[in-house]
């Protein structure tokens, strides 16, 4: 049964031992499910389980699948999933290029590479930035980098960590718009975890809360 | 080889020497020295050593010099921290730190005498005019025979680095909420800062505090440029006995080694039953309604011997470099008749010589405890393989145990097993006592990195060794390169391990420049101590100047 999208199925994680959360869902390719709950719930902890960056003393059992493959025991690396969080946390000591290349897989080859970068650049309104040092670019457009570099890696699936939570509140709108807007051209499946009600609500799809 | 062996390695690598160290001192102490026929076990050696007249002083300087310098530094970094921090003085002297911290113990030692003897620049500055000699007085100020100059020796160097450690531990300790809440609640400056904030600042701060005893019980390098000569302390005694031609007075010296280990423990029991104490009195003081601990008049006696440590080490290196250029310097005179760069071009042929060396056995050393720190902060990192308060003092066990104690062993085993000293040999054992100063460096920079940089990066396909070169190497360059700083200076200060281990076949700046302590010449003084100033500096100032360089266009990593 290759259901495609990203598949949680049974998903429990334990704190030395104690029942943390449990949780079933499927996000359908071009489907944003939310996660909602307040903070101390295990929202990022969630995410981690699905990222495979949960260790001790944290323990996971149930199973990730994505587009029928089952990630539950593949390191980070191998799993495809694409992570947007609250910073943009782009690499300090890389240009913006550099950053963007940073995840484009081997197969795009020499002045490809360049192209590709320069286009989505140009795709969120940043045409020319390659060179540029990250720290003089403003919240919006870092945001909008890092959700470039997340893209051009081609991932599988996209979880967003409150991305949104650091931008004042008119940018927020039009960079939610546009992070959406990309994950449904992509096809890609998204599990956006947030603690505003807004952030659930413009994302339109099912809405999944904790604690 | 798995990144999850490094730990164990590390571990393997720090406490084998040191333990084997220990049991190649205790065998022949109790009579066991095969390598000149001794099989038999028995008291000789014991017996000899307490038929040496030098014994009870050398045991009470031993004692007075450790746990005087340990109560001294201690105590005048916690009231300067009590009474100054956050202050711009205080910033004055957290600048004055790196520096400090570096000076190594010999040069910081010669530049101290070069200042309080007799003859020395205090002395000049106040003759004939306040004093009236004419002639360098008959004092025994300098090499006293109660180790008052030895202990102020130590206390300069300990002073900075109690000081580094104590910032540490504050960032942990939440000091500046913890003291405001203390202040409002009618407590002048420093009794809130030691009620409230000493007793979490201390826990974090014990080793060192613990390793400063240790050390300067046992130290021989500044005890050799400090210490009174008849009796010397007895870590001096004991490396006299060991480096005797004759093999069997390795049984003294060994039977020495195992009594300075028995005092540095009882020291360090002594000084657990003074924690006991000072902490029933302090909840006392807790308890009563006192509320004052001196306020303005405590904070300006903490600063003027704060400054005074300070002062001494930076105007001694100042008098050691006046000496290095003086031509003919009669006394009282204040400075030099002439300034010559004769002594330069006289010593440099052979500071040349052992520039090589010491720089090849420093960047050596450096490169595998760096390698081996990384290895183990990578693998806490990825597998969760983190030291708990026992690996703490298992990390601390080659700066704990006394050189004096466990390096004779290690001589004895290379003797056993014969292995010939040299460099290789002072390598190895240099990287017993880096790898702990570079661990902990480069420890706190290297956990506080925000782990979710390296999930961006999986994220993005790359694999955890390309995380760690491409990512968080880069990064965090900054401590990286001071970590190596402060290894590369630690290597080059150490004397003891270089001399016993070196078989006198290795020869460093460090061991030269001591080795002319006993001759009194001020002008090789003055120029092999700058020298061995020099390299320990230089490696910190490219540590804060080439992430500068190699960050120059990215804002970022510019704060680090």
């Amino acid at each position: 049964m290759a259901e495609p999208g990203l598949m949680l199925e049974d998903l429990a994680i334990t704190l030395d031992g104690h029942a943390m959360l449990r949780l079933s869902a499927h996000v359908r390719p071009g489907q944003v499910v939310s996660v909602m709950g307040p903070s101390g719930s295990g929202k990022s902890t969630l995410l981690a389980a699905i990222m495979g960056t949960l260790g001790a003393p944290f323990a996971v059992s149930g199973r990730v699948s994505l587009n029928g493959r089952d990630i539950t025991r593949l390191p980070t690396e191998a799993r495809g999933i694409g992570i947007l969080f609250q910073d943009p946390l782009l690499f300090p000591h890389l240009s913006v290029g550099a950053n963007l290349a940073f995840g484009l897989p081997r197969t795009v080859r020499g002045r490809d590479r360049a192209a590709a970068v320069e286009a989505a650049l140009a795709e969120v309104g940043l045409a020319g930035f390659a060179g540029r040092d990250p720290a003089t670019l403003s919240g919006g457009q870092r945001v909008r980098v890092a959700l470039m570099r997340t893209l051009l890696a081609a991932p599988g699936a996209l979880l967003l960590d409150e991305p949104f939570s650091s931008l004042d509140a008119d940018r927020r709108a039009q960079i939610r718009t546009l992070v959406f807007d990309r994950a449904r051209a992509a096809g890609l499946p998204v599990l956006l975890v947030t603690h505003d009600p807004q952030d659930a609500e413009a994302a339109g799809g099912e809405v999944l809360r904790l604690g | 080889m798995s990144l999850r062996a490094v730990p164990i390695l590390t571990l393997v690598l720090l406490l084998g020497p040191v333990l084997a160290g220990l049991a190649g001192t205790l065998a022949p102490a109790f009579g066991i020295l095969p390598v000149i026929g001794r099989v038999e076990p028995g008291l000789d050696a014991f017996a000899s050593l307490f038929g040496w007249p030098g014994l009870p002083a050398a045991m009470r300087l031993s004692l007075v010099a450790g746990l005087g310098s340990a109560v001294l530094s201690l105590g005048i970094v916690t009231l300067l921290v009590a009474c100054w921090s956050g202050t711009p003085s205080f910033a004055a002297f957290r600048r004055l730190l790196s520096p400090l911290l570096s000076v190594p113990h010999a040069a910081a030692a010669f530049g101290l005498a070069f200042l309080i003897a007799p003859s020395g620049l205090i002395v000049r500055a106040l003759s004939p005019w306040a004093t009236g000699w004419t002639q360098p007085p008959d004092l025994l100020i300098v090499q006293d025979g109660a180790g008052l100059s030895l202990m102020a020796g130590l206390v300069v160097k300990e002073v900075p680095f109690l000081l580094l450690m104590t910032l540490a531990a504050l960032g942990q300790a939440d000091a500046t909420r913890a003291e405001a809440v203390a202040r409002s609640l009618g407590h002048d400056r420093p009794a809130a800062w030691l009620k409230a904030v000493f007793p979490r600042v201390y826990t974090q701060i014990r080793l060192p505090v613990l390793v400063v005893l240790a050390f300067s019980m046992t130290v021989v390098d500044v005890a050799l440029i400090l210490g009174p000569n008849t009796p010397p302390t007895l870590a001096v005694q004991i490396v006299r006995w060991m480096n005797d031609p004759d093999l069997a007075m390795r049984l003294q010296g060994a039977a020495a080694a195992t009594l300075q280990l028995v005092l540095v423990i009882g020291a360090l029991g002594l000084w657990w039953l003074g924690e006991r104490v000072v902490a029933r009195l302090g909840r006392a003081w807790v308890w009563s309604a006192l509320r004052g601990a001196g306020g303005r008049a405590t904070g300006a006696v903490a600063l003027v011997l704060a400054g005074l440590t300070a002062a001494a080490v930076l105007a001694g290196l100042g008098v050691l470099a006046v000496w290095s250029v003086a031509g003919f310097w009669r006394f009282p005179e204040l400075w030099p008749d002439a300034i010559t760069l004769r002594n330069w071009m006289r010593h440099w042929p052979g500071v040349a010589d052992a520039l090589g060396d010491t720089v090849a056995i420093a960047c050596v050393a450096t490169a595998i405890a760096l390698a081996l720190a990384i290895g183990c902060l990578e693998a806490e990192h990825r597998h969760g393989l983190r030291m708990r308060a026992r690996g703490h003092w298992l990390l601390y066990l080659p700066l704990l145990a006394p050189q004096v104690a466990f390096l004779p062993g290690v001589q004895t085993w290379m003797l056993i097993l014969g292995v010939k000293g040299g460099v290789g040999a002072v390598v190895a054992v240099h990287v017993l006592f880096v790898f702990p100063y570079v661990f902990l460096s480069l420890g706190d920079p290297f956990r506080a990195w925000d782990s979710r940089q390296a999930t961006v990066a999986q994220s993005l396909g790359a694999g955890p060794g390309r995380v760690l070169w491409t990512v968080r190497l880069p990064m965090l360059l900054a401590p990286v390169l001071t970590a190596a700083a402060v290894g590369l200076a630690v290597s080059v200060g150490q004397y003891l391990p270089t001399l016993l281990i070196g078989g006198g076949r290795v020869q460093t700046v460090t061991t030269e420049a001591v080795a002319l302590a006993s001759g009194g010449d001020r002008r090789a003084i003055g120029v092999w101590a700058l020298v061995q100033t020099g390299l320990a500096l230089l490696p910190f100032a490219l540590a804060i100047g080439l992430p500068r360089l190699a960050w120059r266009n990215r804002k970022g990593m510019q704060h680090g």
